[in-house]
């Protein structure tokens, strides 16, 4: 188990440039997500980790010692691929053994050690069939226990689960964060879903276009975005055009059109300052709200359901209000509201979050 | 018509074309040459009709033509192990290089645009007597004399690897291809080497192309009787030529087709080998 640090990490493919200047800390035993769209730039920091692409600048320590020039095979790292690669010529157990042969395990105790990584991954009895012969789901955890066999240092995981359908992704997410929680090892995981991200996170580093854009625990991303970017991209939310009034102790005063002035709660500002600033509102905490419904607390607004976007639990209206088209995803009290209903928005100023303009 | 009828019928008529192919230009000829080893060719060189077993006789327990046999399997898996020694790096060099990858098939394409015999006589350029190596070594007054490189069994190997490497290359490079490369980063990262990875994960994953190049090259190699022609001496004949001295210079054809039907065999017995272990389909991945 080690830590993993990124110094100043530039990773350059002739012109273009993946990752710009990247420093990240991540604590020993933590599970750190990597999140972003394809060609953030997530990949290529996990290869720079893994060994398997070299940083054009800066310095990568595992442990607190410098591994830019250790080789991959030196380097001690539990990997999971997308795709698994499992070697289709071994068995699955010759698969879990592999690692094993390059280290100083005496043969007798590998069967030992191949039998409890299987156990761990809750496949106990496949060791001598074939990758082939197992379901996607199976193959994944066969990775995962070929993986951690080897008590890796550092255990990276390159978008493990989307290769699996929707349900058996569910299933996994909870499994890896079982097994990873019952061996601590130090987790770098990369994928651009956001549920998994949020389910599975120690901490969650939000990256864009090569540049971190945050890192925080989940509820900080998800309650606290740091940008536009991160704010959308953990789910829907509406980012309202706002000018500072003021700040004072407790709150920050945003002026938005329609809405009047709204008290952003001091942990909550991002710093905005006197002058442009913008309102992040998340669909889930913007309600729709019919006629002689209690709005003690709210800040309301007048406005139309456009569309209904009805889900079964939930429902997702866009609602118009003056100029602004918005989003608002509520649970259903009886039945949804109709398209072209006059309805009123409403929300709870300590529910959003300020940006500077 | 039923449509189930219909639908049986259809592979029939799509493959009626090639099958009548084969039948006609294949299969009857063959015959032909199944009943040509049982007639008798005279004293007078007339050819009697019959059933006779002699020419089958001659060419199973005369030590010449056993002997001569040997020597063609020798040589054509002489062949095959140059071709796969020196097609493997190449093969890997195509698989995992980025962008030409379409220019470097394409360059190992190019000596099929010439005929196969052409490509088989420049050798005569290259090391004659007054061929190209000769004349540099002369030149540079390493030699007084020209040195007779040629008609020997060392150049009838070279041409026929000058032949056959692309085949070879091109099997290899088609399974090389179709690994995925995480496999060997996942190798790696649990430990290996490169050379371990390669030796542990590639290796085993390419021996099916390499197998289909290898039988390529060996059957190709143990048929062929223009390189020993023309580039071997009058004791470096292959099994190949036999048949042809018999056939169009003897006008002998039932003791060439006795003797084309047991190297049709031997070399049956070969595939029918790798058929059972790996597959023919592996064999057409590589020629498509």
């Amino acid at each position: 188990m080690s830590s993993v640090t990124l110094n100043n990490i530039v990773k350059r493919f002739g012109d273009f440039t993946a990752v710009h200047k990247t420093s990240l800390e991540i604590p020993e035993g933590d599970f750190v997500t990597l999140l972003g769209p394809s060609g953030c730039g997530k990949t290529t920091n996990l290869r720079m980790i893994a060994g398997l692409l070299d940083p054009t600048e800066g310095e990568i320590l595992i442990g607190g010692r410098r591994v830019n020039d250790v080789p991959i095979h030196k380097r001690n790292l539990g990997i999971v691929f997308q795709n698994y690669a499992l070697f289709p010529h071994k068995t699955v157990a010759e698969n879990v053994a592999f690692g094993l042969k390059y280290r100083d395990v005496p043969k007798s105790e590998i069967a030992g050690k191949v039998q409890a990584a299987l156990d761990l991954v809750q496949l106990p009895n496949v060791g001598d069939r074939y990758p082939k012969a197992l379901s996607g789901g199976q193959q994944q955890r066969i990775a995962l226990a070929r993986a951690i066999v080897i008590e890796p240092d550092v255990l990276l995981l390159d978008e493990p689960l989307s290769a699996l359908d929707a349900n058996l992704r569910e299933d996994m997410r909870v499994e890896l964060k079982r097994i990873q929680d019952q061996i601590g090892v130090t987790t770098v995981f990369v994928t651009h879903d956001q549920s998994e991200a949020l389910a599975m996170s120690d901490s969650i580093v939000v990256m864009s276009a090569g540049r971190v854009e945050q890192v925080g625990t989940p509820e900080d991303v998800y309650n606290t975005p740091a940008s536009e970017f991160v704010a959308n991209f953990l789910g829907a939310s509406n980012i309202l055009p706002a000018r500072c009034t003021g700040r004072d102790a407790q709150a920050a005063h945003l002026d938005v059109p329609l809405f009047g002035d709204v008290p952003i709660p001091g942990d909550k500002t991002g710093g905005v300052q006197q002058g442009p600033a913008k309102l992040v509102l998340r669909a889930e905490k913007l309600l729709v709200l019919g006629e002689g419904a209690d709005t003690t607390g709210l800040i309301t607004a007048p406005a139309t359901v456009e569309t209904v976007d009805y889900q079964g639990q939930t429902v997702r209206y866009f609602v118009r209000v003056g100029d602004e088209q918005l989003q608002a995803i509520n649970m259903i009290d009886v039945h949804p509201f109709a398209e072209g209903a006059a309805v009123s928005v409403g929300f709870r100023p300590r529910d959003c979050a300020a940006l500077p303009g | 018509m039923s449509i189930e009828a219909r639908e049986a019928r259809q592979p029939w008529i799509l493959l009626s074309p090639a099958l009548a192919a084969v039948t006609l230009l294949l299969f009857v000829p063959l015959m032909f040459i199944v009943v040509y080893s049982f007639w008798l060719r005279t004293a007078t060189g007339a050819d009697q009709v019959g059933f006779y077993f002699d020419n089958w006789r001659e060419a199973l327990t005369d030590p010449f033509y056993r002997d001569i046999l040997i020597s063609t399997l020798r040589i054509a898996a002489i062949t095959t192990v140059v071709c796969a020694v020196m097609g493997y790096p190449s093969a890997y060099f195509i698989a995992r290089s980025r962008g030409n990858k379409a220019i470097l098939l394409l360059l190992l394409m190019l000596p099929f645009w010439i005929s196969y015999i052409i490509r088989t006589m420049s050798w005569i350029n290259i090391l004659g007597v007054s061929g190209a190596f000769n004349t540099a070594l002369l030149a540079v007054g390493i030699i007084d004399e020209p040195i007779q490189m040629l008609y020997n069994e060392v150049t009838v190997i070279l041409g026929l690897v000058h032949f056959l490497l692309p085949f070879m290359i091109l099997n290899i490079y088609v399974s090389l291809d179709g690994i995925d490369t995480n496999l060997e980063d996942a190798a790696n990262s649990l430990g290996a080497t490169k050379w371990q990875s390669f030796i542990q994960v590639t290796l085993p994953l390419s021996l099916p192309g390499l197998a289909a190049g290898g039988l390529l090259c060996f059957v190709l190699g143990a048929g062929t009787y223009i390189t020993p022609l023309v580039l071997g001496g009058p004791r470096d004949a292959m099994f190949a030529n036999l048949v042809f001295e018999a056939i169009i210079t003897q006008l002998n054809w039932p003791l060439g087709s006795a003797l084309s039907l047991m190297l049709l065999a031997v070399l049956g017995v070969l595939v029918m080998i790798y058929n059972r272990y790996l597959g023919m389909a592996q064999l057409m991945k590589g020629l498509g």
